[in-house]
């Protein structure tokens, strides 16, 4: 049984009726229950599906499509650069090398000490100021190697809001 | 030709003082249009955007009135309206802008386009990754409950339409407007074929539907401001209204510009205000309208006729930026993201991490897409893991040339483009590759080299 905050149950049960089909709730529900409790188990999978009157591959096969929907707990900080071409034009590549070098942990990974997920993801539509990183749900832009090796050193000394 | 922005949508823009609160907005003459509409008959408003000429500004062209007119009014079904704010075509940032500064202008372009076509209910697709952009829309929509802008019984019109934003969660192919009711449905985003499932007959949960860009709804609010005809006055015929266009890539000072249609050529944009290239640099190439449009070569010449029958003869900087003459040259104005690369891009890099892109966001579900564009992306990785081979422009061609035109949805086209104008323009260097890379083998050297954009 999973324990969600009453907020979040609150949010829930405003929002299923809103919609004209109680299926179309599905990925809100997964968004809701992701930013509650950080990631997707099965167990939440199985719930989504039961407070929409679904099946559990109804939600499973959301959950395997969508790329913001993870099944497993990220790091404390979730860091995600854009590699598509235009922030590749201005470096993100470098960037995105700068971050793993200073966590020592591979970009699709999370750091050894659970400090950090670093993740590629595509166009994040801010491309005027690449390249761009997000820190959870904070945007960073024009973040070259330098800044981010920065920002790795207050993450690890904990200054840097997780975003969240 | 004049360089001066013409600003209508992005009139607020960056402006000093300016706030995203319906405070700031009814100050500014927010609202007032809406009022307006709701006193007009909803067929009048149709057909004032009908006049206007306004094309769908994310990324087929489509003009709007005509989409509206396609709408099946006599299924006795509810009218729904969804806002495609999942921008996500790579290079463009546009509508970002507008739900961060100015939300209120899209809430009452909305408005205006709902009571229009009589919707029971709209919705706004945001993508998930507009975290900000969602919390501000919310407090937005709740601010204009509050003044019964949406809500039951519009301005005491007896006309009653909710605004829902639902988020997406990172998949490119919710843009797709089909794909996007999919998801709204709360399925994975498939693409549904066409015909029979054209949203305006049967769109989301088999109910007429229209999907326009946040752009396109915005420029609803100015249509009803200055009239169709008025709003025609900027821009050509045929391409009628304001672009914003977004720039990214190797200039000084990338970011959103809005002029009127044909207003300012390719050239100037990049050049006069972009503040050009970086110093000692040389434009390469252009992809004039986000990662799916064909890219321009800098030293090509454009020759031909325009639709009107008018002969050009343009180098890449006399492109008028608007809908028909980027067209012409055999690409497309699209969502307006305009990447600028300079002689210091290698292309089989470029197209490499654009390949990426598209064999990340392909949904799978037809068989030349799911495969073939993957098999595209391995090529251009395998040939700067250093096992270039001269006869891989061919294949990338091949594999290209049998994905577009064989898929449900524009994806399988939008994927296969850049492959096919890289090829058509740029093969040389896809040759090029290879044979360097025969030569430090035989040299008993690596043959990959360090990668800068993938």
């Amino acid at each position: 049984m999973i324990s969600l905050k009453p907020e979040t149950i609150e949010k829930i049960d405003k929002l299923v009726p809103r919609y004209p089909t109680v299926r179309s709730a599905a990925l809100p529900l997964c968004h809701l229950v992701q930013e509650d409790l950080g990631y997707l188990s099965c167990e939440s999978i199985e719930w989504i599906a039961e407070r929409l009157e679904l099946q559990p591959i109804n939600i499973q096969e959301l959950v395997t499509f969508y790329p913001m929907l993870r099944t497993e707990p990220t790091g404390e900080y979730h860091v995600r650069v854009c590699r598509t071409l235009p922030c590749a034009l201005a470096g993100a590549y470098q960037t995105c090398r700068s971050f793993e070098k200073e966590f020592d942990c591979k970009v699709g990974h999370t750091s050894k000490d659970g400090l950090v997920t670093l993740g590629f993801v595509e166009c994040h539509a801010d491309c005027g100021k690449g390249p761009v990183v997000m820190v959870g749900e904070d945007e960073y832009t024009d973040i070259d190697p330098k800044k981010a090796a920065e920002m790795a050193a207050k993450m690890k000394s904990g200054e840097l809001s997780n975003g969240l | 030709m004049s360089h001066q922005e013409t600003r209508l949508i992005f009139k607020h823009i960056d402006e000093e003082g300016y706030t995203n609160d319906i405070d700031c907005y009814v100050k500014n003459g927010g609202y007032d249009q809406l009022k307006k509409a709701v006193t007009m008959k909803p067929e009048d408003i149709c057909a004032e955007v009908l006049t206007s000429g306004v094309r769908g500004r994310g990324g087929a062209g489509f003009p709007a009135g005509m989409k509206w007119k396609f709408l099946d009014r006599k299924s006795g079904k509810p009218i729904y309206l969804i806002c495609n704010a999942d921008e996500s075509e790579p290079g463009t940032f546009k509508d970002r802008q507008i739900i961060h500064q100015d939300p209120h202008q899209l809430i009452e372009g909305m408005m205006c386009t709902a009571f229009a076509i009589q919707a029971k209910l709209a919705f706004i697709y945001i993508r998930g990754e507009f975290f900000e952009g969602y919390k501000i829309l919310e407090s937005a929509i709740e601010e204009a409950r509050k003044k019964n802008f949406l809500g039951d019984n519009i301005l005491g019109s007896g006309y009653s339409c909710d605004i829902i934003v639902h988020r997406g969660a990172g998949a490119y192919i919710c843009g797709e407007e089909t794909g996007l009711i999919e998801s709204l449905e709360g399925f994975r985003a498939n693409p549904r074929i066409k015909p029979p499932y054209f949203p305006a007959a049967l769109g989301a949960y088999q109910c007429p539907t229209i999907v326009n860009n946040v752009e396109t709804l915005c420029d609803v609010k100015h249509i009803i401001e200055m009239g169709g005809e008025g709003f025609a006055k900027i821009g050509t015929p045929g391409n009628t209204g304001t672009r914003i266009w977004c720039v990214s890539g190797h200039v000084q000072k990338p970011g959103y510009y809005e002029f009127a249609c044909a207003d300012i050529t390719l050239g100037q944009l990049i050049n006069d205000i972009c503040g050009g290239l970086k110093p000692g640099r040389k434009l390469k190439a252009v992809i004039p309208g986000g990662s799916s449009s064909k890219i321009l070569r800098a030293d090509e010449r454009f020759t031909g006729k325009l639709k009107d029958g008018t002969e050009y003869d343009w180098g890449i900087e006399d492109i008028p930026m608007d809908f028909d003459s980027l067209m012409a040259v055999g690409s497309m104005s699209g969502s307006g993201g305009v990447i600028v690369m300079d002689d210091t891009t290698d292309m089989v890099e470029a197209l490499a991490n654009i390949n990426y892109f598209y064999a990340h966001e392909s949904c799978g579900q037809c068989t030349p897409c799911r495969e073939g564009v993957p098999w595209m992306r391995k090529v251009t990785q395998r040939m700067l893991d250093g096992e270039a081979r001269e006869e891989d422009a061919d294949l990338l061609k091949s594999i290209a040339d049998q994905i577009a035109g064989r898929t449900i949805c524009a994806f399988g086209e939008a994927a296969s483009w850049p492959v096919q104008s890289f090829i058509a323009k740029f093969k040389d260097e896809f040759v090029e590759k290879a044979q360097e890379q025969a030569a430090r083998r035989k040299e008993g050297k690596e043959t990959a080299e360090t990668t800068t954009l993938i």
